[in-house]
């Protein structure tokens, strides 16, 4: 029995028991195409069918940054850093739906896609990941629009400045995108057990948004607040990002740097997690 | 002897009814922690308990496969068979590593395609090529393979003309073509198949077992195959598997597996013959050979029905006898109401169902449901079941095989010119 099994090299082996850290990497590489098809596909039929087709990805964040202006900025009259306010919440809008929305999507994998996951086995995270690499071409696109509103306002004169932060800028958006995925991970890996959870996610995250410093800057925060909104980790993240394009707000390597760790944490966690689940989910959900 | 493909050894799958988790939040940290730190096994795992759904278990954890071990050469066809909740979908899917056994390991040797479904994946929106192209990355090709396979697998779908129409515009049979083309042409060393054939039509799943067929003599493809129609198990497959309640009844070639499980799926008599307004006490079939279930073709033979009518006497009774073949469709039917006799019936009663003359049954398994109304219906399902042999050359002079339907109708050809 021995002998006839050592005699013989697996090419894979089922076992109940995965070591914790098995994040099968291989696997993941050989079914890059997959992801090339995944992303396809959500973006194919995003637009499938709809008049205004990519043009919806410019509505939403200039309608929901035309509704800032008027209630944060003029009914309540919080600060913008000296910024029009229509480029502040823009920039903070554009890239705080580009994390949201990697939590909110990927929060939902296991649930969305449990027929699939019931029938074919490929490495789950590719899913996961395909959802962050479609976001980020939505996000792309919507980078467009606030780059051109950029343009615009300083023709007609507003004080911005690009500063070498915005050499950064591809680390910001890693940053994000693993936090988010990180976040989205556990969440899903839980909700397969308790699925109230998914009812506090986009909740959570609307609130989320408040603890960041999208709909005011860091430096009008209250002093007794300040330690706390600087301790989420997103919020060095939209500061840099400010600062890199416009010139305001506040930029530290340090709360940079802790958020990195943060994300490292939370990213590795949530893959060790997703991967204990994936295995026996389809049994459970 | 050839090399080992598949090598599965004690293999367990434990499912919990009822809820899931262990109850409570400790528990599951408890067992968590043991599993995954410790390196245990589950805790809260009992033993002994055997997945019949006929029979409540005393204990909510319910094996759906136990302790199974077997080999599977390179090269094999092989069928897996067994009643509905045997273990064979949970057994491919460990197998297409959908979800893990709770106990024991699979050692595979070569690639593994599985197809437990068709068009996994396939998005309405997409035109029928992309759709090709996501289903097989889903299937674990990748994209120059299946470039490089296109124009065969429109080929063999025959949906060429729509292949740039979204595929939510198709009818359900040009998807299935589609989406069996893409699996037909995955190129992996070991292929799991469900029973996705039972859905196309006759021509096309011709097509598939054919394609099937050749890939496993003609590329030493290993395959598994589950299915309940035990024809295409006997063509394609050179063994088989019977699983019976999650463990393994038999293994053998094909044609014997197929014979085991045939004369034991039927036979779990006794086990349902009892209803509380009726009951069968004796149910026989009684031939040339006595009361084996086992009738010669063309002879007489009797079926004999004992029962026992819980309210005692009563008007009317109405008793149905429907005879089904091996894949279960009724093939013909004897009943008091169809002969118009009128039956008052006692509270213990003996009939018996003389068939006689001629007509005969292909030579094959068959089984027998029995309806009764006494007024309300009362159906008892594979009652019983019996093989026709044909040993002498009585009616038909050459071998009445399958594809001539189940019932030889005696006649004379007169010809006239």
């Amino acid at each position: 029995m021995e002998s006839s099994n050592s005699s013989q090299d697996w090419d894979l082996v089922i076992e109940s028991k995965s070591s914790l850290f098995d994040l099968k990497l291989y696997d993941l590489w050989r079914y890059r195409d997959l992801l090339r098809m995944f992303v396809k596909r959500d973006f194919v039929s995003f637009y499938k069918q709809t008049i205004l087709g990519p043009l919806w990805f410019f509505i939403q964040p200039i309608f929901t940054t035309l509704v800032y202006v008027f209630v944060f900025g003029n009914l309540a009259g919080i600060s913008t850093d000296g910024l029009p306010q229509f480029l502040f919440y823009l920039s903070g809008i554009t890239a705080w739906n580009y994390f949201a929305d990697c939590i909110t999507k990927t929060s939902t994998v296991f649930k969305d896609n449990a027929n699939i996951f019931g029938k074919v086995y490929f490495p789950r995270l590719i899913l996961p990941l395909s959802i962050v690499v479609s976001n980020l071409v939505r996000f792309g696109v919507q980078l467009i629009l606030f780059f051109s509103m950029m343009v615009y306002f300083y023709l007609d004169g507003a004080d911005i400045q690009v500063t070498y932060v915005a050499l950064l800028f591809p680390v910001l958006v890693l940053l994000m995108a693993f936090l988010g995925l990180g976040i989205g991970l556990i969440i899903t890996a839980m909700t397969t057990k308790y699925r109230d959870l998914s009812f506090l996610v986009t909740f959570g995250v609307q609130l989320l948004m408040y603890a960041t410093t999208v709909i005011y800057p860091l430096s009008s925060a209250p002093e007794q607040y300040r330690g706390f909104i600087e301790m989420n980790p997103m919020t060095p993240i939209i500061e840099s990002f400010r600062y890199a394009f416009l010139g305001a707000g506040e930029f530290s390597w340090n709360n940079l740097l802790y958020t990195t760790l943060v994300t490292l944490v939370v990213f590795i966690l949530g893959l060790v997690i997703f991967n204990k689940t994936e295995r026996t989910f389809v049994d459970t959900i | 002897m050839g090399k080992t493909a598949i090598k599965v050894e004690n293999l367990s799958k434990i499912y919990r009814l009822g809820e899931i988790g262990t109850g409570t939040v400790s528990r599951d940290l408890e067992r968590w922690f043991r599993m995954n730190v410790l390196n245990q096994d589950d805790p809260f795992l009992q033993i002994g308990q055997t997945n019949d759904r006929a029979t409540k278990g005393d204990s909510n954890v319910v094996y759906s496969l136990q302790d199974l071990n077997f080999d599977i050469q390179a090269g094999d066809a092989v069928g897996i068979i067994g009643k509905n909740g045997a273990g064979k979908s949970t057994l491919l899917k460990i197998l297409s590593r959908v979800t893990a056994p709770s106990v024991g390991s699979v050692k595979v040797k070569g690639r593994v395609a599985s197809l437990l479904e068709v068009g996994t994946g396939f998005h309405p929106e997409l035109t029928g090529k992309e759709n090709i192209y996501l289903n097989g990355a889903i299937l674990g090709m990748t994209k120059k393979e299946i470039t490089r396979k296109l124009d065969e697998i429109i080929d063999f779908s025959g949906v060429e003309r729509y292949v740039d129409t979204p595929v939510k515009r198709y009818s359900s049979g040009m998807y299935v073509r589609l989406a069996f083309a893409v699996a037909a042409h995955l190129e992996s060393e070991i292929l799991i198949v469900d029973e996705v054939l039972a859905v196309g039509d006759a021509e096309f799943q011709r097509k598939c077992l054919g394609k099937m067929g050749e890939v496993s003599k003609n590329e030493g493809r290993t395959i598994l195959f589950v299915s309940h129609n035990m024809n295409a198990v006997n063509n394609l497959c050179k063994k088989g598997i019977v699983l019976s309640n999650g463990t393994m009844a038999y293994q053998g070639n094909a044609e014997s597996s197929v014979h085991y499980y045939l004369n034991n799926n039927q036979n779990s008599k006794g086990a349902d013959l009892k209803h509380k307004e009726v009951s069968i006490t004796a149910l026989t079939i009684n031939s040339r050979f006595g009361d084996v279930n086992t009738v010669e073709a063309f002879e007489r033979f009797q079926l004999t029905i004992e029962f026992e009518i819980e309210k005692g006497e009563m008007q009317d009774l109405y008793l149905g006898v429907f005879f089904k073949d091996a894949y279960g469709s009724r093939i013909s039917s004897i009943s008091n109401w169809l002969n118009s006799q009128d039956f008052k019936a006692a509270k213990k009663n003996k009939i018996t169902v003389d068939l006689t003359h001629g007509v005969s049954f292909r030579e094959g398994n068959y089984s027998v449901d029995l309806e009764f109304f006494i007024p309300n219906k009362v159906y008892f399902e594979n009652a019983l079941s019996f093989e026709v042999i044909n040993s002498s050359t009585t009616g038909y002079k050459k071998e009445f095989k399958s594809e001539y339907g189940n019932v030889y109708v005696p006649n004379k050809i007169i010809h006239e010119v």
